[in-house]
């Protein structure tokens, strides 16, 4: 790690976050931020709220206390336009690659092209066939979603994701359902893409392999709750249990008390 | 006891909140209609799956259906010899009524139904989430075409249907039943006048928002939807939009003929 | 078989619909009268009871035009009715326009009995007028008379 003789800038500040929905909450005081040009990976287990997490700060949900700062903008109080500008200089991989099952994979990826820019056809096609080559997926141009296995899926998804060259971009479980090999790809491709595109990369995982290679730090969350934020290393030797847990893989510590195991087993028994 | 009480008390405040729901959603969609750039493409896609697909359906039934309003009329007629008032009978019940109503159930069958559960599968694969975040408005680009598709089809459905079940009841009466075709052509120029044709082109257009708003909003929200998810949810909702979309129908159906008989 | 352009299919479909919107509103509900190429007239009735809109103008059984509207002339209290005539066909001045039944219980219809005066122009008003004879008044007259 570089050392800076200046503090990092600041992308994306996360401060005080509560979050919910209706009666349930789910995020409690997050306070997190994401300097530019870094990858962080928001690292969970199944319900610690890493989703919730995301959506706040793609502004797809509004806090019921705390703000979310992208580039000093307030997410809930920007106006139309500036929430748009911000939009454009943003690009989402979501889970399962999220592409519009109507159009072929090559007109998917020129969608933000077409919607956003006066390019012709051209120089569209032209950018589009790029972001395939980067993806290694070359021969997909006219295949309708429907015809993509998860992985390519995946990688449509993210050069549909980058076709703007964003300044941000958030990859919501890259390695999910892929095989080990697809997985490591992947990650090499996020390196190559933050190198290439000087990027900053937020991606939420709970693959411990893919985190420790890509990230410059990670945030674990548990519970609702930011347990810590560090360096891959800072992170290996935090001595939380949560946190230990997570690394180590050891199943959560569920005492068992014998006498209530008993009748629970033998409940409504003659 | 209470419990009970509290559950409908619940549920009550529930379809309330659906209700309000859906009425944003209508708004929003009516909103896109406006927003630039506008969605062409997508417009005529929707006008050929809506409108031009639904094509044979519509011929079929409503041929079926004046053939069998004629066999029925026949017979009532027949009994108070005025069998000669056959085609004003069989064009009036198609005109007013069972060419809007009619043409709206096998809409709703189609189209109803399949788009529910385009939009819901759209909704719980993030396809939603995925157009906002790309600043592209997915009222414009998804809802609002659809809207206008229905807008524009169906009404033109409906009038397809009451020509052919005109013929359908023609051929059943000339060759069928021996009735003369001029007459019964005669019969129902004279018999049907303009607010007739109003009331089938007025039940027709309100008919088409009903359809088209009940499924796109009970797809777009199935993520609400409680203790279901993925490709059951998806059914659950359908069907849903299904009944309420017919049940709307037939309802707005009253109403619009108690205003315009 | 070539594979139909979206375009093409639209297009098709937009053209059939509007053809059959069309077809029912000039044809079969009698709309070209919004493009009535005739003459309008006036005839004040003391009884129209039983005509409506739409009701046929007959000169010798042959129908000539149609009821346009009815209304109360709220001063003499008489049924004002205003007639839709063909072009090309004459009404004199002193014609009589009558109400009659067809058949005994069948629709009412206006009768033309021609005069022999000059023909009423457009806005013109037959002055010569034979109310409706309803059947109940003529039981309940030989009722009560005798």
């Amino acid at each position: 790690m570089t050392e800076n003789s200046q503090k990092p800038s600041v992308l994306i500040d996360v401060k005080d976050l509560n979050s919910g929905y209706g009666d349930r909450q789910v995020l409690y005081d997050i306070n997190l931020s994401v300097n530019d040009g870094e990858i962080l990976v928001i690292m969970g287990g199944s319900g610690s709220g890493k989703s919730t997490l995301l959506k706040n700060m793609l502004g797809l949900k509004e806090p019921s206390d705390g703000r979310v700062l992208v580039h000093g903008l307030d997410l809930s109080n920007a106006s139309q336009s500036e929430l748009l500008k911000l939009r454009r200089s943003t690009g989402v991989a979501f889970q399962g690659g999220a592409l519009l099952s109507s159009l072929s994979v090559g007109d998917n990826i020129k969608l933000p092209l077409r919607q956003h820019t006066d390019l012709d056809e051209n120089t569209i096609s032209i950018m589009t066939r790029l972001k395939l080559e980067l993806m290694s997926l070359a021969d997909c141009e006219d295949l309708m979603p429907s015809e993509l296995s998860g992985g390519m899926l995946k990688r449509a998804g993210l050069a549909r994701a980058v076709i703007m060259d964003p300044k941000i971009l958030f990859f919501d479980e890259p390695s999910a359902g892929l095989d080990p090999v697809t997985s490591v790809e992947l990650d090499q491709l996020i390196l190559k893409l933050r190198k290439a595109m000087n990027m900053t990369i937020v991606v939420v995982t709970h693959e411990l392999e893919s985190a420790f290679t890509i990230a410059d730090r990670i945030a674990v969350l548990a519970d609702g709750e930011l347990v810590t934020t560090g360096s891959v290393d800072e992170i290996k030797a935090c001595t939380d249990k949560r946190v230990a847990n997570l690394i180590n893989r050891s199943p959560r510590d569920v005492q068992i008390d014998a006498e209530k195991y008993l009748s629970r087993l033998t409940k409504g028994a003659k | 006891m209470f419990a009970q009480i509290e559950k409908l008390g619940a549920s009550v405040i529930q379809k309330f909140e659906e209700v309000g729901r859906l009425s944003v959603f209508l708004y929003h969609t009516v909103l896109g209609l406006f927003s630039r750039p506008f969605g062409f493409q997508e417009l005529l896609k929707q006008i050929a799956f809506i409108g031009a697909r639904s094509m044979p359906i519509i011929l079929l039934s409503g041929l079926f259906t004046g053939m069998v309003l004629a066999l029925q009329f026949y017979d009532v007629l027949a009994r108070f010899g005025s069998v000669d008032l056959m085609g004003s009978a069989v064009s009036l019940s198609l005109i007013q009524e069972l060419g809007p109503v009619m043409t709206a159930l096998m809409v709703i069958a189609r189209v109803g139904s399949s788009t529910c559960a385009e939009i819901a599968i759209m909704r719980n694969e993030q396809q939603f989430d995925a157009l906002t975040c790309m600043a592209i408005n997915p009222y414009r680009y998804v809802m609002a075409p659809r809207l206008l598709a229905a807008l524009i089809s169906i009404p033109l459905l409906t009038a397809i249907f009451n020509l052919i079940g005109i013929f359908g009841g023609y051929v059943v009466g000339v060759f069928i039943k021996g009735l003369s075709g001029t007459a019964y052509m005669q019969t129902i120029i004279d018999t049907i006048i303009w607010s007739d044709l109003r009331m089938s082109i007025v039940k027709s257009f309100l008919f088409a928002v009903i359809i088209i708003w009940i499924a796109m909003g009970k797809g777009f929200f199935v993520h609400l939807e409680k203790g279901v998810s993925g490709a059951e949810s998806v059914g659950r909702v359908t069907t849903k939009a299904v009944v309420a979309s017919a049940i709307t129908m037939l309802f707005a159906d009253y109403i619009a003929s108690s205003f315009l008989i | 078989m070539k594979k139909l352009s979206l375009e093409f299919i639209v297009g098709l479909f937009l053209l059939t619909g509007i053809a059959a919107i069309t077809y029912l509103s000039v044809v079969v509900s009698g709309v070209s009268s919004i493009g009535f190429d005739g003459y309008r007239l006036m005839a004040k009735f003391e009884n129209s009871s039983g005509l409506k809109r739409g009701s046929v103008v007959e000169i010798a059984g042959v129908k000539i035009g149609q009821v346009e509207s009815i209304s109360l002339d709220s001063e003499t209290q008489e049924s004002l009715i205003w007639l839709e005539i063909e072009k090309g066909v004459d009404i004199q001045d002193d014609a009589i326009a009558s109400i009659r039944t067809a058949g005994i219980i069948g629709d009412k219809f206006i009768k033309i009995s021609p005069g022999g005066g000059d023909p009423l122009s457009d806005g013109d008003e037959i002055i010569e007028t034979e109310p409706a004879i309803s059947i109940e008044e003529l039981v309940s007259k030989y009722i009560f008379d005798t």
